[in-house]
């Protein structure tokens, strides 16, 4: 029984990743390795890691202002230069090759060289990275536009609350009928966008299509999940401590799996550009528009599902008080297994979109970035009630975007939500809307 | 044959890295959480991460030794109050998920470029800006140095016989000592009321004791490794490491037997009963997570010794690791922790290598056999906690953990 268990479980484990090895391409980036007494770098990202500007030529010039070099920034936006000499460098971006409606940032005053350029200082034998920043040509430091910069920010904060909403509801669901806190949660996302970059860009599958086929495989994932390993484990009784560590080394094999099979750089789903569209002083892509809908759509399926339908009276019986509801005639193996197809789906849904609007691509880590959000989401909306989270992902989703132009820099917005997180446990540590019980 | 022996030499200088010596600090310092007290601290790798920035930055800024090393696990101490205060007098896993999300926030915070000058932003902070002060402290003279000085090379002209009998002996060691330690296992056994072997107490551990001694220098004499007497990554640099280790588990050890071990293994089995008795969970909980993240931070700083500060070498991956040496080697044990992280680091290699030196390139290129390797660690762990949750030296009845 035991050596049938672990092949089952393996098997459980590999077979979605099987469904990649087909989309196995290692796109190599120009890379730069200085050389002590020899050779120094200058390298660095055009754009966020999460937006990056792909096909823009970055020039370096040296000190009197002379170009030296040229280079093109790839599809992850990564430009470097290999240089023989120490000594003070510029670099400034081709206005010509930047995207309509992006200019370069001027730098801050003590590191900004003439026209623009950014001033690095290389050493031999070492690498330096400038901060080479584009903003919307239209950005204006002024008073006015502030607003415009929070209405922005304000739809970027709902887009991104829907789709961590949509993954969020399954984490919470599994929690609310197992007491499981899924770590592995996040690598269900990252499977989601994987598999979309296998279905849509390598085996060229039309989007609308693959996001559906997506679905369903991550639904089918979790479906698998549940039978090969959780079930099994829930007969041999093991702990929730036990179960908790189980999903950690889920999490472990599945990253480095995923890294395996399709590489570690950013890899597009879609390569083809839908336009944007503004509204007002707001401006999001088509993409973003249809992705909000879609999640919307989810959202209400998965409410009205719990509301209205035995099923989902059933899977909140469950969640309720499980020895109860099996007691009542509920067969909680059968909802809880319903509860991992769900989560699943909704997940995969979630990394598909996810890595269409928000992190443009999808990489082995895209997954984890989120999964604090996604935890501080659940806990603020209130461990295990699906309509808490699908608040508290609102509440999450707006303030990470809105950290950003209230003054936060680059990836500290995330330690906002942690800062929430904390202050909530201290103050209302049930969630905005959890029961007041002892939960300690 | 001669890969074979590659294969072994590259494990054997992991297992005695001082990554490994790092790692097992950490690792002391989780069993205290997790295995004696039942916390569920999935952020060990921030307080590494603390410990080894508080203790490079100071270096860097001229700060003398000695108070760097209490500026890195000052910051410890802080971030340990900072996640214990909110979450321990919740269920289990708002601290599970706390540690997780702070450690990477820790990480975060490391690669913002708007401090590079202190963190030194996603490169990190050079070795050489720090390493000096401690490189320098080294009282072991310069070139060379051979573990064990007396080697194969030194009988019989080096011939293949006089290794492989030391692989023998070596091996004949490692069967003994678990033979041993079974019997010690069994006979320390309270609940057996079958009449007791020869073999019990002081006597049996002496026996162990000399077996592993003489195991580990048979190790030694077969397979000698050389580095520099000093330097940055010599052997003053792991006499350190592993003597903090030995200090480490010494320390755990008393601590664990004292009445306050007791204290934290009774918060571990019933904190309502603790609560009945009068105790103040919380405040037991909160030592212990303070303890154990110290242990953390020193394992960082321990870290960072022979390699650089580097906010993703310190990400979450090394607090996985942790957990799966730990329930490798057997929570809530004195040895355990440092027994699992050896084997682990070691199994780590023998796996890439092994992968490395047999499967082709055209199957697994050699990115890809490092992954395979963390692709099974995070496997073994499923495996380790579902059909072994007590490791190698673990006794089953003192692990049903649980939050």
């Amino acid at each position: 029984m035991r050596k049938g268990l672990v092949g089952t479980m393996l098997l459980g484990l590999l077979l979605p990743l099987l469904l990649l090895v087909g989309g196995s391409s290692a796109s190599a980036a120009t890379l730069c390795l200085p050389k002590p007494d020899e050779t120094g770098c200058i390298s660095g990202t055009v754009g966020s890691r999460s937006d990056p500007v792909a096909g823009v030529d970055v020039i370096l010039r040296d000190a009197e202002g002379t170009d030296v070099e040229t280079v093109t920034t790839e599809d992850d936006g990564k430009f470097s230069f290999t240089v023989t000499e120490a000594g003070d460098y510029f670099v400034v971006l081709d206005e010509e090759t930047l995207p309509d409606g992006l200019e370069q940032q001027p730098p801050r005053a003590a590191i900004a060289g003439p026209d623009g350029s950014v001033k690095v200082t290389a050493n031999l034998g070492a690498a330096v990275s400038p901060i080479v920043e584009v903003r919307d040509e239209d950005y204006d430091a002024g008073g006015e536009s502030f607003v415009d910069q929070i209405a922005q920010s304000v739809v970027n904060g709902l887009r991104l609350g829907l789709l961590l909403a949509l993954a969020s509801l399954g984490l919470s669901l599994i929690y609310g009928t197992t007491g499981l806190s899924n770590f592995s949660h996040a690598e269900l996302v990252t499977l989601g966008g994987m598999v979309a970059y296998g279905l849509v860009n390598v085996a060229g599958m039309n989007l609308w299509l693959g996001i559906v086929a997506t679905t369903a495989v991550c639904a089918g994932v979790g479906y698998l999940q549940d039978r090969l390993l959780w079930q099994p484990l829930r007969r041999r009784g093991l702990g929730i401590t036990q179960l908790m560590i189980v999903t950690i080394g889920l999490a472990l094999a599945a990253q480095y799996a995923y890294q395996y099979f399709v590489g570690a750089s950013l890899q597009k789903v879609v390569v083809r550009d839908f336009g944007t569209t503004s509204l007002g002083p707001v401006t999001l892509t088509n993409l973003s528009f249809l992705a909000m809908g879609v999640a919307i759509i989810a959202i209400g399926l998965v409410g009205f599902v719990l509301v209205k339908t035995r099923v989902g009276q059933a899977t909140r019986a469950v969640s309720d008080n499980p020895a109860l509801a099996a007691a009542s005639g509920i067969d909680v193996d059968k909802i809880i297994r319903l509860v991992w197809t769900a989560a699943a789906g909704l997940a995969g849904l979630a990394g598909v979109l996810y890595a269409l609007v928000i992190s443009n691509g999808i990489r082995w880590d895209t997954g984890m970035q989120i999964l604090l959000l996604l935890f501080a989401a659940v806990t603020l909306g209130g461990l295990g009630t699906a309509f808490g989270a699908f608040v508290g992902s609102i509440i999450i989703g707006l303030v990470v975007e809105l950290a950003g132009p209230l003054g936060a820099p680059g990836d500290l917005k995330y330690a906002v939500a942690l800062a929430i997180l904390i202050v909530l446990l201290l103050v209302r540590p049930q969630g905005i809307l959890g029961r007041a019980e002892r939960v300690g | 044959m001669d890969t074979i022996l590659d294969i072994l030499a590259a494990v054997i200088r992991e297992a005695i890295s001082p990554g490994t010596a790092a790692v097992a600090i950490a690792v002391i310092g989780l069993n205290l959480h997790f295995g004696y007290t039942g916390l569920l601290n999935f952020g060990q790798s921030g307080f590494m991460l603390l410990g080894a920035y508080g203790f490079a930055i100071s270096l860097v800024h001229d700060i003398p030794l000695p108070i760097a090393v209490l500026i890195g696990l000052g910051l410890a101490f802080v971030f340990a109050l900072v996640l214990g205060i909110p979450t321990l007098q919740l269920r289990g896993d708002y601290l599970a998920i706390v540690t997780i999300s702070a450690a990477e926030i820790i990480r975060f915070v490391g690669r913002l470029s708007t401090l590079k000058e202190l963190t030194g932003g996603a490169q990190g902070i050079q070795g050489r800006t720090y390493q000096p002060a401690f490189v320098n402290l080294s009282f072991f003279g310069d070139g060379a140095w051979t573990l064990a000085p007396f080697n194969y090379t030194d009988v019989a002209d080096g011939a293949g016989w006089v290794r492989a009998l030391g692989g023998l002996v070596f091996a004949l060691c490692v069967v003994a000592t678990v033979l041993v330690g079974r019997r010690l296992k069994r006979a320390a056994d309270p609940t057996r009321t079958a009449p007791r072997t020869g073999l019990d107490g002081t006597l049996g551990k002496v026996l162990a004791a000399v077996l592993v001694l003489v195991g580990l220098y048979a190790l030694f004499f077969a397979m000698p490794v050389t580095y520099g007497r000093s330097g940055v990554n010599g052997w003053w640099v792991r006499a350190v490491a592993w003597t903090l280790v030995a200090l480490s588990t010494l320390v755990v050890y008393l601590l664990v037997r004292s009445p306050w071990g007791r204290l934290l293994r009774g918060v571990r089995e019933d904190e309502d009963a603790m609560r009945s008795l009068g105790r103040n969970v919380f405040a037991v909980k909160m030592q212990s997570l303070v303890i154990g993240g110290l242990f953390g931070a020193l394992g960082g700083m321990v870290y960072v010794l022979a390699s650089t500060v580097q906010p993703d070498a310190l990400g979450r991956q090394i607090t996985f690791f942790s957990y799966t040496a730990l329930l490798l080697g057997g929570a809530a044990t004195i040895l355990g922790p440092v027994l699992g992280t050896v084997l682990f680091f070691s199994a780590r290699i023998l796996i890439r290598e092994s992968a490395r030196a047999w499967v082709p390139d055209s199957i697994m290129n050699a990115q890809q056999t490092e992954q395979f390797s963390f692709v099974v660690v995070g496997v073994a762990l499923v495996l380790l906690v579902i059909f072994r949750p007590q490791g190698i030296l673990g006794n089953k009845r003192e692990l049903r953990f649980n939050v």
